[in-house]
């Protein structure tokens, strides 16, 4: 059944998303049905997890069949061992969603609970798919049932955001779509594992500015703030921890392999722009008057700090990038969800009106505590790990990058301390009674396994990224590239690899 | 002894049958009266349409060679069979949809003669081999269709879209006549391949007439500039009439025009190519502007159909065999979402009362999920998202237009594409995102009467528009064999 795992764990949540949506069940047993889903799909991705021999470089678990055959798009889906974690990612951040939905008990259940679980499946297609018109397919997909999460369940400027979001959001995709339209048809196929590489800067930058709208990366983020204040927690979740990461995985699986010489040329003007995510994003989050705004803009921060990883084009910034890539997915997921548990107590973000809220709330206080010093990267921590990959990874690309991602992480423990203590301690604020309470069972089943997760990807950052392309060492996400540590082998059409791959000693 | 012309009956039997069903149907107004007429009117325009379709099946499997029937006055051939095949399938759903609209009781059999009566009229005119029964066919439908906007006498608008309708149809079909004369004054010759045959490029009477031509069926399929009644009459028609001519009209329109362009002027492809990627383009402009700024949700959709004139010009711009399968796939999904979102909003004011506004669809999501869910389906549809026919079709068209080197019609329907994000989304936010406060509640009389078959043609509507997502390929084979019948 392995080829079938990858196909089971985009439907089967679709499927769900059917079930909750027709079954003739009460309210109250649509959340938990939804969240049995998501559990469900958790326990399809470790089998596939087990199943995944994380030592080939090749396509894995995967599935082809003709989907139309004229012009040779194809239904072809599989995992590299770098979508594998963050498959995992996503079901793990969803069912976390997922059930905080179901125990904060959001209206219209019937509805919330289907979409969540579209959701589900169109983010996990994004990454499986190795056909690009089926990539643009789900990559879409996921706007459907984000659209209407944010516009029915969201805050009251919800109406702006979700028009910010769409905006800027189709505005990328369509240029994506474009772009692939004519790649595909240049290529004669869409098949990813088949495509040979562009010059074309026109195609590279239909697709960069699609994937940099979704990450987002400066100057790409203006429908960001809106968004993610405007969703519920768990869709800011959602937004922040998976679906931005739909866009690096984009430059990763795309962008990178498919235009390489392009790459090269625009390698500066990327790196540019992702110091200046990373930077001014973690300035902005220094400001920011509420504890979703230093999540989010310290979100945009993290994107920057991956792309930063990415365009480094070596060993190290590849593993760094996808091991903080699961790293933030679930660090930003905890603190949304636990700044919309703040929220709930508070009715309100906003620093100056909160505060003082470890008093008598030792749990919260622990969650934020530990959450918050994870996500500064403190030694020992997984996102140092991820961080210290991508800064050495940058460094060999040259110092000045590795200055900038150094100074930022200086900078995120300035916003981040100062979000815990504008939470957690200083003088009770006013919108803080004291029948607030701390929190619940429900929330803990919610918070505790995503914090263990995170303790324990401490432990074994290598978990992450020495699986992370397959091979031990080897670079490339697909059958381009073979080879092992030492000498890089390069076959097939992607011959340009080579141009910018690193001497194999150079780490 | 007269000639008379050996008679294909089968070429000719969906027209017929539908035909048939007129004629039956003027004998029910006489014979039958209320509630008993609206039931068996309905059933026999149902059944009339169910018959041609199912005649047109049996043409479409027995036309595997192409050939000009009834003394090269007729095709018989896959490209027409298929269109047949969607027209019978649109007016089958119009009926459903029409059958609890409040009607006067006088007028329900006749509505459904003249609606049978312009499927005829279609069936025959996208067989038309020749410029007579391309004008024939034309006249014949528009016709009916005139009558059928203006049906609805107690509205007012109903009038005046009748009359508009009347009056801009005829400038079109005036102008296709004139251009059909100027053809044959050059050619000698009124069938559609003689007319190539003896036709030769860049002459100047005949570009003319070209010229004449295109703007004819231009009208008829609302491309802009020629889509000045659309908007009121779309409007003021009787909401499933609407849902009729957005369809049926559009499928008919553009298949043959299609035709006509590559069958009878294939001299002057490098002309016309370009001709229609201007209106392609001016529908995609005008369209999608123009719809941002409505309010009454059937303007919007009329503005929302000129600019998906616009993308299937695109393929007809586009000239070669994927653009033929481009045009024949992407009608299927816009069929459906045509009829369905109208059907749709016919379904909102008979519950109201009152013409749909984006003000009115408030709360629409919430009373009347499966409706809303719908309207959601088809707007995402014409947006172009997956999990519709409509992203599938704006696929191939724009793999058309870039398989001749036209990239810049891609970039063209691409930004359309993103100012069109707003009014279609904007309907969806209209139905789910008001707060419960703002909602409009449907007026005095509690839930609406259960409309089972607007719902089942609302479903069928559905299923369509998602299955030619997932059905892709079983759709692009009969678009394919059909496409193969032109001379690209």
């Amino acid at each position: 059944m392995n080829h079938w795992l990858t196909t089971i764990l985009i439907f089967l949540p679709v499927a769900g998303a059917l079930l909750v949506a027709v079954a003739p069940l009460p309210r109250a047993y649509l959340g938990s049905l939804a969240a049995l889903v998501s559990l469900v799909e958790v326990g399809f991705w470790i089998t596939s997890a087990s199943r995944f021999d994380f030592g080939s470089p090749a396509l894995q678990l995967g599935q082809n069949g003709s989907w139309f055959s004229d012009l040779h798009v194809r239904y072809h889906v599989g995992q590299y061992a770098f979508s594998v974690w963050l498959v995992g990612a996503t079901t793990v951040v969803m069912a976390a969603c997922v059930i905080y939905g179901w125990w904060v008990g959001r209206d219209r259940a019937r509805a919330y609970f289907a979409l969540m679980l579209l959701l589900t499946g169109a983010i996990v297609g994004v990454f499986a798919a190795q056909d690009l018109l089926l990539f643009y397919a789900f990559f879409e997909a996921m706007l459907i049932p984000l659209y209407v999460l944010i516009g029915v369940w969201g805050g009251a400027g919800r109406l702006r955001g979700t028009l910010m979001f769409v905006i800027y959001t189709v505005v990328g995709s369509l240029l994506m779509l474009a772009a692939i339209v004519v790649y595909g048809l240049q290529q004669g196929t869409f098949d990813l594992t088949r495509t040979g590489t562009s010059s074309s800067t026109w195609l590279f930058l239909g697709f960069v500015v699609a994937f940099a709208i979704k990450s987002p990366l400066f100057p790409f983020h203006g429908w960001m703030p809106d968004a993610y204040r405007e969703s519920p927690p768990e869709v800011a979740a959602v937004l922040s921890g998976i679906v931005s990461k739909a866009g690096l995985y984009g430059l990763l699986r795309i962008v990178i392999p498919k235009f390489p010489s392009v790459v090269h040329d625009w390698r500066v003007v990327l790196l540019v722009l992702a110091s200046i995510s990373l930077v001014y994003g973690s300035l902005l989050a220094f400001r920011a008057p509420d504890f979703r705004g230093v999540v989010l803009y310290s979100s945009m921060a993290q994107s920057g700090l991956i792309t930063i990883g990415l365009f480094a084009n070596n060993d190290l910034g590849f593993d760094g990038a996808v091991l903080q890539i699961v790293n933030h997915a679930l660090v930003s997921t905890t603190l949304f969800l636990l700044a919309g548990m703040v929220e709930r107590r508070t009715a309100t973000g906003e620093l100056r009106l909160i505060g003082g809220l470890a008093r008598g709330r030792p749990a919260l206080a622990t969650a934020i505590m530990t959450i918050g010093i994870i996500s500064l990267a403190v030694p020992l921590s997984t996102t140092f790990a991820g961080e210290f990959l991508i800064l050495a990874g940058a460094f060999q690309q040259g110092w000045g990058w590795a200055v900038v991602g150094a100074v930022a992480i200086v900078l995120a423990a300035m916003y981040m301390l100062r979000a815990i203590s504008g939470v957690l301690h200083q003088d009770v604020g006013p919108a803080v009674s004291d029948a607030a309470l701390d929190l619940r069972v429900g929330e803990l089943a919610v918070v505790v396994p995503l914090l263990l997760c995170l303790v324990g990807l401490s432990a074994w950052p290598n978990l992450v990224s020495h699986r992370a392309f397959g091979g031990g060492r080897a670079l490339v996400p697909s059958g381009f590239v073979s080879g092992g540590s030492t000498t890089f082998t390069v076959s097939g059409p992607s011959a340009g690899w080579t141009a910018y791959v690193p001497p194999a000693g150079s780490r | 002894m007269i000639h008379k012309p050996h008679v294909d009956w089968l070429d000719l039997a969906p027209a017929l049958s539908l035909l048939a069903a007129a004629g039956l149907l003027l004998m029910v107004a006489v014979f039958t009266r209320g509630g008993a007429r609206k039931s068996i009117s309905a059933f026999a325009a149902f059944a009339g349409f169910v018959t041609a379709g199912v005649f047109a099946i049996v043409l479409d499997d027995r036309s595997r060679h192409a050939s000009v029937v009834m003394r090269d006055t007729l095709f018989r051939d896959k490209w027409a069979a298929l269109a047949q095949v969607l027209l019978a399938g649109c007016g089958a759903v119009s009926v459903l949809v029409s059958f609890r609209e409040r009607w006067r009781e006088e007028h329900v059999a006749e509505y459904y003669a003249l609606l049978t009566a312009a499927g005829a009229g279609m069936m025959f005119f996208v067989q038309a081999a020749s410029l007579l029964t391309l004008f024939l066919g034309l006249e014949w439908f528009s016709i009916a269709l005139y009558v059928l906007s203006a049906i609805d006498i107690d509205l007012i608008g109903s009038l005046e879209a009748g009359l508009k309708y009347l009056i801009v149809g005829s400038i079109g079909s005036a102008t296709l006549l004139f251009g059909s004369a100027l053809a044959y004054g050059d050619t000698g010759q009124l069938s559609f391949d003689r007319i190539a045959a003896h036709g030769h490029g860049h002459d100047a009477m005949l570009v003319v007439g070209l010229a004449m031509v295109i703007v004819g069926l231009a009208f008829k399929s609302s491309a802009a500039p020629f889509h000045m009644w659309t908007p009121d009459a779309y409007q003021g028609a009787p909401t499933p009439v609407t849902g009729f001519m957005a369809s049926a009209t559009k499928i008919a329109a553009l298949v043959v025009t299609y035709r006509v362009l590559a069958v009878a002027f294939p001299h002057d492809t490098n002309l016309w190519r370009y001709a229609i990627a201007a209106i392609a383009c001016a529908s995609l402009a005008w369209g999608n502007v123009a719809a941002i700024v409505q309010r009454n949700v059937k303007r919007i959709l009329a503005y929302s159909s000129v600019s998906h004139a616009g993308f299937m010009l695109i393929a007809v711009a586009a000239a070669n065999q994927l653009g033929a399968r481009a045009l024949q796939y992407y009608l299927i999904p816009y069929a459906a979402m045509s009829l369905g979102a109208f059907a749709v909003v016919a379904a909102r004011e008979r519950e109201l009362g009152v013409p749909v506004t984006l003000q009115n669809l408030a709360g629409l999501g919430w009373e009347r999920p499966f409706f809303a869910w719908s309207m959601a389906a088809f707007m995402f549809g014409f947006l172009g998202f997956p999990l519709t026919g409509g992203f599938i079709g704006k696929f191939y068209v724009f793999s058309a237009a870039y398989d001749h080197g036209m990239w810049w019609l891609i970039v063209v329907g691409v930004v359309a594409t993103m100012i069109s994000a707003y009014y279609y989304l904007g309907i969806v936010r209209a139905m789910f995102f008001r707060d419960a406060a703002e909602l409009q509640l449907a007026p005095a009389g509690g839930a609406p009467a259960r409309e089972v078959l607007l719902g089942a043609a609302v479903a069928a509507c559905v299923v369509v528009t998602v299955a030619s997502f997932f059905a892709v390929q079983p759709l692009i084979d009969l678009a394919r064999s059909a496409g193969r019948v032109l001379p690209l």
